[in-house]
């Protein structure tokens, strides 16, 4: 008994010991390279959320460049600050920390490592060492209102639906340009629209959402994060029962959501925020020693930060023209998308 | 010596203190090997370890870049604190034969009370201080005499109610927060100023970490802990219960009663740590989406420390240890779920202490 622990322990000691030896040769700094490191929420860089699409830019950003890269993910809230200042003393090239749950943290860090370079994405600092990163959703919310409303002229109906989380002026962003969009194919297409008063009631949601195909909409875009789940539940119900009503899905192509049946999803389209655009962008420019710090950058349909999917195939190819034409005439500024719906201007 | 180490070993009285450290070397073992088994170097485990509690940085080491940051120290005693509170909660339930499941929620409690304390009133520190420490420790305890009183009176299993009294702390308490003035639904305002802990002063010292004086705080703690158990009558009669309920009821004692004050006292200790989170750690309400695992570690604590006050902090250094070095093993690419591996196995370990005692007792009795 006591030799065979003894002989264990010598073993894991030695072997230890053997794996550090190698370790200290091959650490000694040669060429120091680039690196970028990102600090994720509770989530994971395996959220199938904002987490995995900035990591996913990181990644094809240390490939094509060789740079390294690293993340670290926080159990809780209470692990923000301690995870921001380790990624700062360790002598990264930029720290990156997505959404708006790091905006007290990362003011904080900012101000603690005045020369570490930031990016965070989908909120605003105001510090020369961060960059912040935001997306233009009242464009993408645009162009999927438009391709509603051109898909309900098709089957008949007009009114399409908006289902947003709580009421305030981010969200309001998407509900603009839904209307906007929809509004831009007919005038006379009627905007339903409501708040489940959260971001994550899905009950609330889908009953909102039921209200909404009961008055005849044809189809319901969410700006409700996980509540969005009711909408997408709803329109997938609907449909087992034989009924022509879709969901649009939000910050991610959500067709997988959607699927009910073989190859089937109720998912009409979706709005997608490219946060890995973001982070692969920002992390290009500091590489070229162009960093904007202290700015807002704005991700539109310009530099494909919001964008639609790119395959549709519950849209006709009527729709994917019309959708293609608007574009185009956002970003060379002939349509002007408004930050505020109807309602509220 | 060899002759003394075997009669060291084989006595019995020492397991008290030697089969935790054995467990504890056996844990790390077993996690070393697994980062060899994961073609990664156990080394990265131990310099995070060492850099997370004494804040030298050996890859700075000969660089331009510091070699010794105190703000990890600081940071280190941040995350020691409210585990070595909730184990002392779990500890002291444990010391009168409960299981004390519910120290998260009865923290989450505390932490209420001291936020709607700290909103509510504006006070000078030197009133409104010791109100919120009062007020979340008393949430604590009220939260906690709930499955003491039931256990005492209809004599229901207090694992099954404070496992649910957990999910109930934390729904209540996440629909409060939202209502308090200026909340907003992740978070509530700052508490006004008198009711904090953090200080500018440590923040200075430590080079911006977030070390607070709640360490004063849990310093009393562990006195009033150890001075319970060890010099009254009353923590004379816990233990009592706690060794046999039948023979301490047959010797005249209410054990009933005590068990019920029991909890409140193990309650009281988690409100305590709900306490230093918000008014040291963070300064505002937190509206949780899911629980933070206070209470499961201070269960891991209480074990590892035998259930003792000293024996918890022990286990706490231990514990904030694995958890303060996660995000530097990561920067290594090491999985922050070893330190989990780690401490899991240590309390395995620790259950089996009676196979363990066996082995030494045989091992010191060879020839």
């Amino acid at each position: 008994m006591k030799k065979s622990l003894l002989l264990a322990l010598s073993v894991v000691l030695a072997l230890g010991l053997v794996s550090c030896s190698k370790s200290s040769t091959s650490s000694t700094p040669a060429e120091r390279t680039f690196s970028v490191a990102l600090v994720t929420d509770t989530g994971g860089v395996d959220d199938k959320s904002f987490n995995q699409g900035t990591w996913e830019g990181v990644l094809r950003f240390a490939e094509e460049t060789g740079s390294d890269k690293s993340f670290i993910q926080s159990n809780s809230d209470a692990d923000y600050i301690p995870n921001l200042s380790t990624l700062s003393e360790s002598g990264h090239d930029l720290v990156i920390a997505t959404g708006f749950l790091f905006v007290d943290s990362l003011t904080q860090i900012a101000d603690n490592y005045p020369s570490q370079k930031f990016l965070l994405i989908d909120a605003v600092i105001d510090k020369p060492n961060v960059a912040s990163a935001l997306f233009s959703e009242k464009e993408g919310s645009f162009l999927v209102g438009a391709a509603a409303a051109s898909e309900a002229l098709k089957a008949g109906k007009n009114a399409v639906g908006f289902v947003g989380g709580a009421s305030f002026p981010l969200i309001w962003a998407f509900e603009a340009g839904f209307e906007a969009g929809a509004k831009a194919v007919s005038p006379d297409m009627v905007v339903l629209t409501d708040y489940i008063g959260d971001f994550v009631d899905a009950g609330k949601g889908q009953s909102i959402t039921s209200k909404m195909f009961d008055a005849g909409a044809f189809a319901v875009y969410h700006a409700a994060g996980s509540g969005g789940n009711g909408v997408i539940k709803e329109a997938k119900d609907r449909r087992i029962n034989g009924q022509n009503v879709w969901a649009i899905g939000v910050d991610r192509d959500q067709y997988d959501d959607g699927i009910y049946a073989e190859g089937k999803s109720a998912i009409l389209v979706s709005m997608m925020k490219r946060v890995d655009i973001a982070s692969y962008t920002v992390a290009k420019q500091t590489k070229e020693g162009n960093f904007p710090g202290g700015q807002t950058i704005y991700f539109s349909l310009e530099n494909g930060g919001v964008s639609l999917p790119e395959n549709n195939p519950n849209l006709s190819a009527e729709t994917l023209t019309l959708v293609d034409d608007l574009k185009a005439k956002i970003i060379a500024g002939e349509i002007e998308v408004p930050s505020l719906p109807s309602n509220r201007q | 010596m060899i002759h003394y180490l075997r009669a060291y070993i084989s006595d019995v009285k020492n397991h008290k203190i030697l089969i935790p450290i054995i467990a504890v070397v056996m844990g790390f073992l077993l996690g070393s090997l697994i980062i060899l088994i994961s073609k990664e170097n156990p080394w990265y485990l131990y310099k995070a370890l060492i850099q997370s509690v004494f804040g030298v940085n050996f890859d700075n080491l000969g660089t331009d870049r510091p070699a010794f940051s105190i703000r990890r120290v600081g940071e280190y005693f941040v995350y020691v604190m409210p585990i070595t509170l909730t184990g002392l909660s779990v500890a002291f339930a444990f010391r009168t034969g409960l299981f004390n499941i519910g120290a998260e929620g009865q923290l989450i409690m505390g932490a209420f009370a001291a936020t709607a304390l700290g909103i509510y009133l504006d006070y000078p520190t030197y009133i409104l201080l010791p109100t919120v420490i009062m007020g979340g420790t008393l949430a604590g305890a009220a939260w906690g005499f709930i499955p003491g009183y039931l256990k005492a009176r209809f004599n229901v299993h207090e694992v099954v109610v404070t496992i649910m009294l957990n999910y109930a702390a934390m729904y209540i308490t996440n629909f409060l927060l939202k209502m308090l003035p200026g909340s907003d639904s992740i978070k509530t305002v700052k508490l006004n100023s008198g009711a904090l802990l953090s200080s500018d002063f440590l923040a200075m010292l430590t080079s911006n970490s977030r070390l607070h004086y709640g360490f004063i705080v849990v310093i009393a703690a562990i006195v009033i802990f150890w001075f319970i158990i060890n010099k009254t009558t009353f923590g004379y009669e816990l233990k009592a219960v706690g060794f046999n309920i039948h023979a301490t009821e047959y010797a005249g004692m209410k054990s009933r009663r005590n068990a019920a004050l029991a909890m409140s006292i193990a309650g009281a200790f988690s409100g305590l740590a709900g306490v230093i989170l918000v008014s040291g750690t963070f300064g505002y309400g937190r509206v949780l989406s899911h629980f933070e695992n206070y209470g499961f570690d201070g269960i891991a604590v209480a074990l590892i420390g035998g259930s003792t006050a000293v024996g918890s902090l022990l286990g706490a250094l231990l514990l904030g240890a694995l958890k303060a070095s996660q995000p530097i093993m990561q920067g290594d690419g090491i999985s922050k779920s070893i330190t989990i591996i780690i401490y899991a196995s240590i309390i395995v370990f620790i259950a089996t202490r009676k196979h363990i005692s066996k082995i030494l007792v045989k091992m010191g009795r060879t020839d």
